[in-house]
């Protein structure tokens, strides 16, 4: 095969991809997460991690949270395709380095061995609220609420203090202050 | 206490409150309660296809040429999936569709029943949105939603599945609410503010042209006169996408023909050249940009659109305007009246000398062949066609390929809504069944499918609903023996290696017309193509035209994808000092 002989044009210069957390507010119905996820690798979005879960069971809204990369104008058609979905009320992004934000991911470490490993873990956990979920004498289930670059570094460093196991959820964002997302 | 009604009769009483008046279906297991009920709705008439497929695209043509929504009826599993082109075609192309698919029964959802499918599933990507109906209190509301999600905003298809057991379930029937509405999303979302940016760059600009698309036909008949009086106020050059031939008159001065990939000389250029571009109702395919990053480079740009998501989609825009295109041009029309004694008289002198270079495009022709005495050119045709058929209302569906470019091309369309073609996702097989429903639509009215050989077979079994529901629909099959644009590019672009591109064992169209029960005509001389059209246009009931065309004849002018608009090939008489080379040659 000499060379591509593709039937489009070719693609125009690259801009740079940043980082974007979408919050998407979604009738909580069937589907209506296979819609939103769809759409994203249909149309060749990426999606780093998602939480969703309702937060309102009188009006039945689930509220999504989806953290993408993509260029400025990938971004915009992102959000502008959301907005289209028919289960959608309303879809808010932001940059991952915005300081009005608060985003957290929660993580489950599960730590097998002696006493003084599992003591190891819990000070190096120290600065990510550490709770003790469930304990016996050669392990531990410990639970930390951090960034998400924070979990990726407590995953290394506990591997050699018996970590086995690491589940962890996406991330969930509230903007600081009085003010809420529009 | 209200009458509680079954599943079935509550999904015709919802068409019944929504006007509809035809659809367009297959029976099958888990309709059957629903093809039960029909006989019990006189209003409602059903067209029996031969194929799904053809159910979807009748309803498109229905659709397109009556601006009413179009229903399609079929059962589940494989009735389900065979409507899938159709839906994706009616989404690409923006065509109000609802599409009522039967479901096995709830209980035996997941189980791998026979003729389950996850409809639902595959139908979400292709369609503005699909309900499962779980539960028959939802049915009423549902329906109704549907009707009108797929035609309000920007129109498209949309699917109802509808379990077996449900069609026999019983509840209330509710009316349609009209306050509902979709979330809160209304469609008009542009301030005046806008409009009188917009019309002050009319009144600066020197080189302007308009680019309409197939929005205008959406937003219906209104749209199309208030963009005549827009041009006419102007005196703008407008040029027109696939989609949008017919809002503006293809015959009027104003109108440099269609833009893109085969569009002409005049209109490519002019985009290119232009410093104001004004996009109505379409969306800059890839088809129409050619190369981006060359595309139109010197203008000031305008998108007006009802889908905010169109925007910035592919081109940068300096001003955008969310909005129905009706709405749209009649306020900048209102605001361009007001303003008349600064605006319409100085501009159209300064855009004078835009006008003088557009005429120097245009002497080049670029529409032109070389005829023929002996065999019939498919461009000559087409325009022999036109000649004969543009006295009567005429509606024209087409299939894909270079039949549909020289349709496009050479056919002039006056009113909106008589042009029918698949233009995003470029379906063969598309203009038959389409025909079938332009006809449905339009009983009294010339309906023809400028068919290429090869698409044509791919629906070909809709002859059979021609003939039972006896729709006088005219299949002009420009017969080249070739699947023609996929000659044309191997001829131009890979070394002339036809691989797999010739039809051998075509069929004998005239026979093929006696077996389906109606008139075949064949024309191979182009002595004879006047009297044989005459004989087509004359002949009260379907007819296959079997013209035999120059298998080697082009589609000509031609942009190269991968090139800017200013560099299109042109045709035979220009083709030596133009050959496609290096780099443009790997991207078409």
């Amino acid at each position: 095969m000499p060379q591509s002989k593709s039937a489009y044009s070719i693609p125009t210069k690259k801009q740079k991809p940043d980082t974007y957390i979408f919050v998407v507010w979604v009738d909580n119905e069937a589907g209506v997460l296979a819609r939103v996820v769809g759409l994203f690798s249909g149309r060749g979005y990426n999606i780093e991690s998602l939480a969703v879960a309702e937060v309102d069971a009188v009006k039945n809204i689930s509220r999504i949270t989806i953290v993408t990369t993509g260029t400025p104008q990938v971004i915009d058609q992102i959000r502008l395709q959301l907005t289209k979905l028919v289960p959608v009320h309303k879809v808010a992004e932001f940059k991952r380095e915005d300081k009005g934000v608060i985003f957290k991911e929660m993580a489950l470490f599960k730590v097998v061995g002696k006493r003084n490993k599992i003591e190891k873990c819990l000070n190096a956990c120290k600065k990510f609220n550490p709770v003790i979920l469930d304990e016996t004498k050669t392990s531990a289930v410990i639970q930390i609420t951090a960034l998400r670059r924070e979990i990726d570094k407590m995953n290394k460093k506990l591997k050699p203090l018996g970590l086995i196991s690491t589940s962890r959820t996406g991330a969930v964002a509230m903007t600081r202050g009085a003010k809420i997302f529009n | 206490m209200p009458k509680l009604l079954t599943g079935a009769e509550i999904v015709f009483k919802c068409l019944e409150d929504q006007k509809v008046e035809h659809i367009f279906g297959y029976p099958g297991g888990a309709v059957l309660p629903i093809y039960d009920e029909l006989k019990n709705h006189p209003s409602i008439k059903h067209i029996l296809v031969r194929h799904e497929q053809g159910a979807g695209h009748a309803a498109e043509g229905y659709a397109r040429s009556s601006g009413k929504p179009g229903v399609v009826l079929v059962t589940s599993g494989p009735g389900a999936t065979n409507v899938v082109t159709a839906l994706t075609d009616a989404y690409m192309d923006s065509v109000p569709l609802v599409c009522i698919s039967g479901q096995v029964p709830t209980h035996l959802i997941g189980t791998d029943a026979f003729q389950e499918c996850d409809t639902t599933g595959i139908t979400r990507p292709c369609t503005k949105h699909n309900w499962l109906v779980k539960d028959i209190n939802d049915l009423s509301k549902v329906m109704h939603e549907a009707f009108r999600v797929a035609t309000t905003g920007r129109p498209g298809p949309v699917l109802i599945d509808i379990p077996k057991d449900i069609q026999f379930a019983k509840a209330k029937y509710k009316k349609p609410n009209k306050e509902n509405k979709l979330n809160g999303k209304s469609h008009n979302k542009f301030s005046q503010d806008q409009i009188v940016e917009l019309v002050k760059l009319l009144s600066k600009a020197k080189k302007p042209i308009i680019y309409s698309g197939g929005g205008v036909i959406n937003s219906g008949p209104k749209a199309s006169h208030a963009l005549r009086e827009f041009v006419q106020l102007t005196g703008f050059p407008i040029t027109s996408t696939l989609q949008g031939l017919g809002a503006y008159p293809g015959d009027d001065n104003q109108f440099l023909g269609m833009l893109g990939m085969h569009g002409t000389y005049e209109a490519n250029n002019a985009m290119h050249d232009c410093d104001l571009l004004i996009n109505i109702g379409a969306r800059f395919d890839d088809r129409i940009t050619g190369k981006i990053d060359e595309f139109s480079p010197n203008s000031k740009k305008v998108h007006i659109d009802i889908d905010p998501s169109s925007i910035n989609k592919i081109i940068k825009v300096d001003l955008a305007i969310v909005g129905d295109v009706t709405s749209v041009i009649s306020k900048i029309n209102k605001t361009i009246a007001k303003r008349k004694n600064g605006h319409s008289k100085s501009n159209k002198s300064n855009i004078a000398k835009w006008w003088e270079q557009i005429e120097k495009w245009r002497e080049k022709d670029s529409l032109n062949f070389i005829n023929s005495d002996e065999s019939i050119k498919p461009q000559h045709a087409v325009q022999r066609l036109y000649e004969l058929t543009k006295s009567k209302d005429t509606y024209v569906t087409t299939e894909v390929g270079q039949h549909q470019m020289w349709a496009a091309q050479h056919y002039k369309f006056n009113k909106p809504n008589r042009w029918m073609t698949s233009g995003g996702l470029g379906t063969m097989g598309y203009g038959l069944p389409a025909a079938v429903g332009v006809q449905i639509a339009h009983p009294e009215k010339l309906v023809i499918d400028i068919a290429g050989e090869a698409s044509v077979l791919m629906t070909m079994q809709e002859m059979s609903t021609a003939v039972q529901y006896n729709l006088p629909i005219k299949i002009f099959i420009l017969n080249n023996q070739y699947m023609g644009m996929v000659r044309q590019w191997q001829e131009l672009l890979h070394e002339k290696n036809y691989s797999e591109s010739y039809s051998e064992a075509l069929p004998d169209f005239m026979k093929m017309a006696e077996a389906y029960g109606c008139k075949g005509i064949k024309a191979d001389n182009p002595d004879d193509l006047d009297d044989k059209i005459q004989e087509m246009i004359d002949y009260d009931g379907p007819v296959i035209f079997d013209c035999h065309v120059d298998p080697n004849e082009n589609c000509f002018p031609m942009i190269p994808s991968g090139k800017p608009h200013n560099q299109m090939i042109l045709g035979p008489n220009d083709q030596e000092e133009n050959k496609i080379k290096g780099k443009g040659k790997a991207l078409v």
